[in-house]
């Protein structure tokens, strides 16, 4: 378990170390393409992304909340769930989560914060609408696991620095695509490097998303089964998470919330489509393993 | 003079491992102290929430009179318990006493749709679940801590500064399964 918690922190350092460098390299192609000088794009793009990565590290949990749309709810207004996460986190020797509740039908939860005594547990109010004391024991345990082995902190900052990627490429798809249009009638010269470097952000703009979705899958699938085989530890009773990730499995409601760059966070891979599982080019962005597979080994346990 | 050097450095290797092996009795022990406390604040906690309890069901079935006094007493008990062992007896009295105390009210329905006994029931089943949590929190440590205290060579030095295995809490399980039991 320490050695999870070093790898977590070591792979959080490799991450932002990993954006700093991918924006960096952004920033010079740009200024030297513009300006035939990389060096002021660079020290920009580099300065930007450190505030960013620093940002994301301290406050981010409050940006994944806020993307959620999560309430903090009280323990008048929700004492199940309360008694069940502090049961939890008695059980952990962890300090006790913030509670939230996220408006949306499907049930799912989630976890979030740089460390355990800065965490939240968000669920949805289909979880709360759905699951027995032992199902929500079960779920809140898996989170638990996650908060204390630290992946809420990869989890975080991935999430952050991955949406703020993709919101930076849709930004320049957008703006090269009205931008250059306009500047195309005007002909006022600079055309063709302004072609290149108007491909060379659409490549981007395409490729960034891609490139996120990568990192989240590499980094998201093994934990999945982790905290799955820790929360049963806490909780003592495997079939508690079973049965709640078959009622899971057995729903279909889609999430209005689920987007991309926070999928990973969630106790099972939100779908915004209605029907039979996920879409098929959800799952080109798979970032859990298969529920039926969960389900199977905690059977096993 | 190698030998003597050979010698110094056995020497500076054996109180290195005897502090660290006290290190980490010391922080064994403060873990098992705090998981102690745990229990503690929970235990507490159903003490506050079992006269609350024993009015509500009054209220309906006032000729119950002995279940009363039943868990009455075993509160007393469990708030004057000195050991964990006396500690755990009284608990358990105390545990089979509120679930016979829900029993009876779930002859009552009356009392069973009152949202106030709704909400008083909620406590007392969470609060249950965190006396089981933290026991099994306290238990963890205690066989970390006696695990070490107890095996070669580890003991020697537990034995120099006197530390001491700790009793484990052992109190029922709530009761759990595919057939959830409504009190």
């Amino acid at each position: 378990m320490y050695e999870e918690i070093a790898r977590n922190k070591r792979r959080t350092a490799l991450v932002i170390l990993g954006a700093l460098v991918f924006a960096g390299g952004l920033g010079f192609l740009f200024s030297w393409l513009i300006l035939r000088n990389g060096l002021v794009g660079l020290v920009i793009a580099l300065a930007i992304s450190a505030g960013l990565s620093l940002w994301s590290y301290r406050y981010g949990y409050r940006t994944v909340l806020r993307a959620a749309r999560a309430r903090p709810v009280t323990h008048e207004e929700q004492p199940r769930l309360h008694n069940v996460v502090e049961g939890l986190a008695i059980a952990a020797g962890l300090p006790k989560p913030d509670v939230y509740v996220v408006p949306e039908a499907a049930p799912n939860a989630f976890a979030t914060g740089p460390d355990p005594q800065h965490s939240a547990i968000a669920v949805t109010e289909g979880l709360l609408g759905t699951m027995n004391r032992v199902e929500l024991e079960g779920v809140i345990a898996h989170e638990m696991s996650h908060i204390k082995d630290r992946d809420i902190l990869l989890g975080t900052v991935v999430a952050t620095l991955v949406g703020s990627v993709v919101l930076i490429a849709e930004f320049m798809l957008r703006w090269f695509w009205w931008g250059g249009g306009m500047r195309r009638r005007d002909d006022r010269g600079g055309g063709e490097g302004f072609l290149i470097l108007a491909a060379v952000g659409v490549v981007l703009a395409i490729v960034a998303p891609f490139f996120a979705a990568m990192i989240r899958a590499a980094m998201s699938r093994r934990r999945e089964y982790l905290a799955d085989a820790q929360g049963a530890m806490l909780t003592r009773y495997p079939p508690g998470l079973a049965d709640a990730l078959r009622k899971i499995a057995a729903d279909t409601t889609p999430m209005r919330a689920a987007n991309n760059a926070t999928a990973h966070l969630w106790l099972n891979q939100p779908s915004r489509v209605p029907g039979e599982g996920v879409h098929w080019f959800e799952s080109l962005f798979s970032t859990h393993p298969p529920i039926q597979d969960r389900i199977r080994i905690l059977e096993e346990m | 003079m190698l030998a003597l050097w050979i010698l110094a450095g056995l020497g500076v290797l054996l109180l290195l491992y005897i502090a660290f092996t006290y290190n980490r009795l010391v922080r064994l022990r403060v873990r098992s102290d705090n998981a102690w406390s745990q229990i503690d604040v929970q235990l507490r906690r159903r003490y506050d929430l079992i006269p609350n309890l024993i009015e509500a069901v009054r209220g309906y079935a006032a000729h119950e009179r002995e279940v009363f006094e039943e868990v009455t007493r075993a509160r007393t008990q469990g708030q004057s318990a000195t050991g964990v062992r006396d500690q755990a007896t009284a608990e358990n009295q105390i545990t089979r006493g509120i679930r016979q105390l829900l029993a009876v009210a779930e002859n009552y329905p009356q009392l069973k749709a009152n949202e106030n006994f709704l909400a008083l029931q909620e406590e007392l089943t969470g609060t249950e679940s965190k006396i089981a949590f933290a026991r099994q929190f306290y238990n963890d440590q205690v066989a970390s801590l006696n695990t070490l205290i107890q095996s070669f060579p580890s003991q020697i030095v537990a034995g120099w500064f006197r530390f001491r295995p700790r009793e484990f809490f052992d109190i029922e399980e709530p009761a759990r399964g595919p057939v959830t039991v409504q009190f």
